[in-house]
């Protein structure tokens, strides 16, 4: 039976394609292996978001929407309200991102459009290594350095600015002012190795455009700008992305005060700092259970954040891919004209 | 003739405010670079490298079970990282176009951008919970989850790089495509997927957050796999937050250390690539 089947194939191969060496069927089983191994990745992606709804039960059913309104987190007495961190992981990624949008959009613009060639590589490498520090040592420098700077500059503050809320407290040196400089000195070279690349990929035609139609070098790059807007800005987000999720050297440096305020010196806390900092000490269940709550909201919003970031950055550059194949007909039949 | 001037005059602004924001972001870079030459080398001594930590609140004592810990956490991770990484860069760039790359091509970006202290939950709950013990494994596992998406894009691009002539070539002389991919395009881009592998350990060799509640840190010496081990990062963290002035100088020399040995991955990384640019270029 097995000997007859087996016949039938190689009478068959032999007469279709003599000189093909063996049957393509490992063709289909490579295809079926690697594809088993890649989908672990698909596999360990659901698998956080299963485990991560899975370990937070306790605390969605007991509290519901509350849970993001409370003011309170007192785990002694079970009252939990997530209010605080978000707000705080909200406000110091905002104040990051304030500073750091123009930051990163300018070193981009300097690096792409106006530093000499020679300086391109090493200023690329340069904002790489800002990258390459980790957050711990961050957080190092931050609490033996910049805190005590951030205090200096508090305690010298006039009087008269201390009365507004932006500036209340006492002036500690940790909270959300070092918090938000940390944050912001991390993500610029993010954004910026981002909104780099979207900017080359514009096509030189527009900047040739602008020249050609007497721009000066601000408005040409203001032109590029605009071209590439929707990547410039998925470059910030991604940014965002990292800011929201950022937690050690964010910790070190906010004072780790689950208080909300307006105040600039006032300190606060976030969301994964608060992760990293009560994890290990959750003594029952409930409260594990919020925590892994705080873990699983922070895990969407980043996922909601960079998606959409690489939505826009993919979307212009189809758009441009889509340009010289349009332009070229258009110019050859100008050619022609002439 | 005033508005040409003032045009010309906000461009040369614009100008300078974009190679001042270049110095702005680079003032940081050197201020912390600076303060770790300047507390870092100074404390990295003999004692720092080759003593274990010495009990609490005595002068003394050094890093020997945080190296190795991070060793052995990197070591861990890469093994189960690095084979899935590879494989699924392979598949996702040999068989892009189809749905299910760009299924796995999604989750790899997705899980690129989950915060390190998230996969530190689902480490957590996967590999301590079950055993009610932090342990290497479960480090090693956390650092992992970390290690794989890098891995898989970067192989992905620079199997993509790989000429088409190559693999059809290899068709032409009667391979099979799995043959084709396995025996001539992914050793065509070996230095690049080392590069991604030395990309993906630089930056994993830096995570403290998903080690927290996973390795836990450990203040005695040990290579067991089932117990809490000590890891640079989490031992620098905790020297960090202590009240000792000597416990700051040896959190100071482990973050120099730390840096040397990401950057030093990193460079290797760099020119590995360049390499195979002009390879291919």
């Amino acid at each position: 039976m097995v000997e007859s089947h087996r016949l039938k194939i190689s009478v068959r191969r032999s007469r279709s394609d003599r000189r093909r060496p063996k049957p393509r069927s490992d063709d289909a089983f490579f295809r079926v292996a690697t594809g088993a191994v890649a989908a672990v990745i698909i596999l360990l992606a659901a698998a956080i978001a299963f485990e991560l709804v899975a370990h937070s039960r306790l605390s969605i059913e007991k509290f519901g929407f509350r849970f993001w309104t409370g003011k309170v987190w007192d785990p002694v007495s079970g009252e939990f309200g997530a209010f605080p961190f978000v707000w705080g992981t909200l406000y110091s990624s905002f104040l990051a991102l304030l500073v750091a949008s123009p930051v990163a959009i300018g070193i981009a613009v300097f690096i792409s459009e106006l530093a000499p060639g020679v300086l391109r590589r090493p200023l690329t490498f340069l904002t790489e290594l800002l990258a390459a520090i980790p957050s711990i040592v961050y957080g190092l420098w931050g609490v033996f350095v910049l805190v005590p700077l951030v205090r200096r500059l508090e305690t010298g503050m006039p009087e008269s600015l201390r009365k507004l809320s932006l500036f209340s407290g006492p002036p500690v040196g940790v909270g959300m002012l070092a918090a938000a400089a940390i944050l912001a000195i991390m993500v610029i070279p993010f954004s910026s190795a981002v909104a780099r690349e979207v900017l080359r990929a514009v096509p030189a035609s527009q900047r040739e455009a602008a020249y050609a139609l007497g721009a000066t070098r601000f408005e040409a790059i203001r032109a590029v700008l605009y071209h590439g807007r929707t990547g410039v800005v998925g470059a910030l987000l991604l940014g965002l992305g990292r800011a929201l999720g950022e937690t050690m050297a964010v910790t070190m440096v906010i004072g780790n005060n689950p208080r909300a305020a307006l105040s600039l010196f006032a300190p606060q806390h976030t969301m994964a700092a608060v992760i990293a900092n009560e994890f290990t000490e959750a003594a029952d269940q409930l409260y594990l259970d919020a925590l892994v709550e705080i873990g699983l909201v922070l895990f969407v919003v980043t996922l909601a954040v960079n998606a959409l970031s690489r939505l826009l950055i993919w979307s212009l550059e189809r758009r441009l891919r889509a340009i010289p194949a349009a332009a070229e007909p258009a110019a050859a039949s100008t050619v022609e004209a002439a | 003739m005033s508005r040409s001037r003032r045009r010309r005059v906000v461009s040369a602004l614009f100008a300078g405010a974009c190679a001042a924001s270049v110095l702005l972001a680079l003032l940081p870079l050197a201020f912390i670079l600076f303060y770790l030459l300047k507390r870092g080398v100074g404390a990295l001594e003999w004692s720092f490298l080759f003593h274990n930590p010495k009990p609490v609140g005595e002068v003394g004592g050094g890093f020997a079970n945080a190296i190795v810990g991070t060793l052995i956490l990197i070591g861990l991770a890469g093994t189960f990282a690095v084979p899935v990484g590879v494989i699924s860069g392979l598949y996702v760039a040999e068989y892009r176009g189809s749905r299910f790359a760009s299924a796995v091509r999604f989750a790899a970006d997705a899980l690129n951008g989950v915060p390190s202290i998230v996969v530190g939950i689902f480490a957590y709950s996967i590999a301590v919970l079950p055993v009610r013990r932090f342990s290497a494994i479960a480090g090693g596992f956390a650092l992992g989850v970390m290690m794989i998406p890098i891995i898989a894009r970067t192989t992905e691009e620079l199997v993509r790089l790989v000429p088409e002539s190559f693999r059809d070539g290899a068709l032409a002389l009667g391979a099979t495509r799995a043959k084709a991919a396995w025996s001539v395009v992914l050793p065509a881009a070996l230095p690049g997927i080392l590069t991604g592998i030395l990309v993906a350990l630089a930056r994993i060799a830096g995570e403290t957050a998903p080690l927290l509640f996973t390795a836990f840190g450990n203040r005695f010496f040990s290579t067991r796999l089932d117990q809490p081990i000590a890891a640079l990062t989490v031992q620098i963290y905790t020297y960090a937050v202590s009240p000792y002035e000597d416990w700051h100088r040896q959190a100071w020399a482990g973050a120099f250390l730390l840096v040397v040995i990401v950057l030093v991955l990193s460079v290797i990384a760099r020119l590995a690539t360049r390499r195979l640019e002009r390879m291919h270029g």
